[in-house]
C-alpha cells in the first residue's frame, strides 16, 4: 500500500491546532466504531446516532484537555461509553453504575444448560431468528456486564484498554466478561435446545 | 438438565480466561485434563467458544448508514470535508 496522506497516523498536534481536515480524518476513522459501540450499548439506532454525535462534539471541545496518556482511541471510547451510559440512565431511569460490586455470583450457581448445540449447521446458528435472539440476550444483560462484553469481545479492545476506558481494574474486566459470556452461552443453550429439542 | 459435579462448578469462573488462552499454565492444565474426562464441561467450553464467535460475527455485520455519517459531518460543520 502506498503511504499516502490518508494512511498516516492522526496528528494530535494538528488536532490541537484546530486543523479541521485532521479532525475530519479522526471522525472518518472512528465513527463506525463509535456507532457500533453505541448501538450495542443503547440498543436502538436513534439513540446510537445521538451518542455518536455527542461523542465527537465532546471530543472536539475537550481536545485541549487530552493529555495523551492514553491513546486517542481509548480516550474516544471512554467519551462514547459515558455518553451511551448517560442515555441509558435518561431513557430508563435505570441506575447504571460502573462500580457495581462483582461479588454477586448467583448466576454462576444456576444449574448449567449442558446441551451440545455446537454442531448445528451454520445456517441454523446464524439464522435471522437466532441472531435476533442473541441481540436480545445481549441487550438484556445488566449494563455493567454489557459494556464489558461490547468493548472486549465485540470491539476487540484488550483487557487493559477496556479497564482504562471504564476506569475499573483489569480483574473486574475479566470477572464481568466471564459473567457476561456465561450468561449469553446459557441463553443460547436454552434457545437452541428448545428450538431443536436437543437432548442433554 | 444435567447438574454438573461440584468440581465442575469450581472451574466455571475460569473458563472465560481459559478460552482466551489467558490462564496461568497450572490452572490451564487442570482444566484441560478435566475436560478430557468430563463431557459436560467439554460441552460448556465448546458452546462458550461458539457463543463468542456468533456474537462477534453478527456484530461485524452492523454497518453505519451513509446518511448517519452525513448528518454527523453536518453537525460538526465538516460537510465540506466529507468524502
Ligand atoms: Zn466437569
Amino acid at each position: 500500500m502506498i503511504n499516502t496522506k490518508e494512511n498516516r497516523p492522526i496528528s494530535l498536534e494538528a488536532l490541537r491546532n484546530g486543523d479541521r481536515a485532521e479532525f475530519a480524518r479522526l471522525v472518518e476513522q472512528y465513527d463506525t466504531f463509535v456507532y457500533r459501540l453505541a448501538l450495542r450499548i443503547v440498543g436502538n439506532p436513534q439513540d446510537a446516532e445521538d451518542v455518536l454525535q455527542e461523542t465527537f462534539i465532546k471530543a472536539l471541545k475537550h481536545l485541549p484537555d487530552f493529555d495523551g496518556r492514553s491513546s486517542l482511541s481509548t480516550w474516544l471510547y471512554r467519551i462514547a461509553t459515558n455518553e451511551a451510559l448517560m442515555v441509558l440512565r435518561k431513557d430508563k431511569g435505570a441506575i447504571v453504575s460502573l462500580d457495581d460490586p462483582d461479588d454477586n455470583s448467583d448466576d454462576e450457581q444456576e444449574p448449567l444448560e449442558v446441551v451440545d448445540w455446537c454442531c448445528l449447521p451454520e445456517e441454523t446458528l446464524m439464522s435471522a431468528e437466532a441472531k435476533e435472539y442473541l441481540d436480545k440476550a445481549i441487550s438484556e444483560l445488566p449494563a455493567t456486564l454489557r459494556v464489558v462484553v461490547v468493548l472486549r469481545d465485540i470491539q476487540g479492545l484488550s483487557t487493559r484498554e477496556t479497564s482504562e476506558v471504564l476506569n475499573i481494574s483489569e480483574m473486574a474486566v475479566k470477572t464481568r466478561l466471564s459473567r457476561a459470556r456465561l450468561q449469553l452461552r446459557q441463553s443460547l443453550s436454552s434457545y437452541f435446545s428448545h428450538q431443536f429439542g436437543l437432548e442433554n | 438438565m444435567t447438574q454438573p459435579k461440584p468440581s465442575c462448578h469450581e472451574l466455571i469462573s475460569s473458563l472465560s480466561d481459559f478460552v482466551n488462552g489467558e490462564l496461568e499454565a497450572e490452572l490451564c492444565a487442570k482444566i484441560e485434563s478435566h475436560i478430557a474426562e468430563c463431557p459436560n464441561c467439554r460441552i460448556v467450553v465448546d458452546t462458550l467458544r461458539k457463543t463468542i464467535t456468533l456474537y462477534q460475527q453478527t456484530s461485524a455485520q452492523t454497518e453505519m448508514p451513509n446518511e448517519v455519517r452525513s448528518r454527523l459531518f453536518k453537525r460538526l460543520e465538516l460537510e465540506d470535508l466529507l468524502k
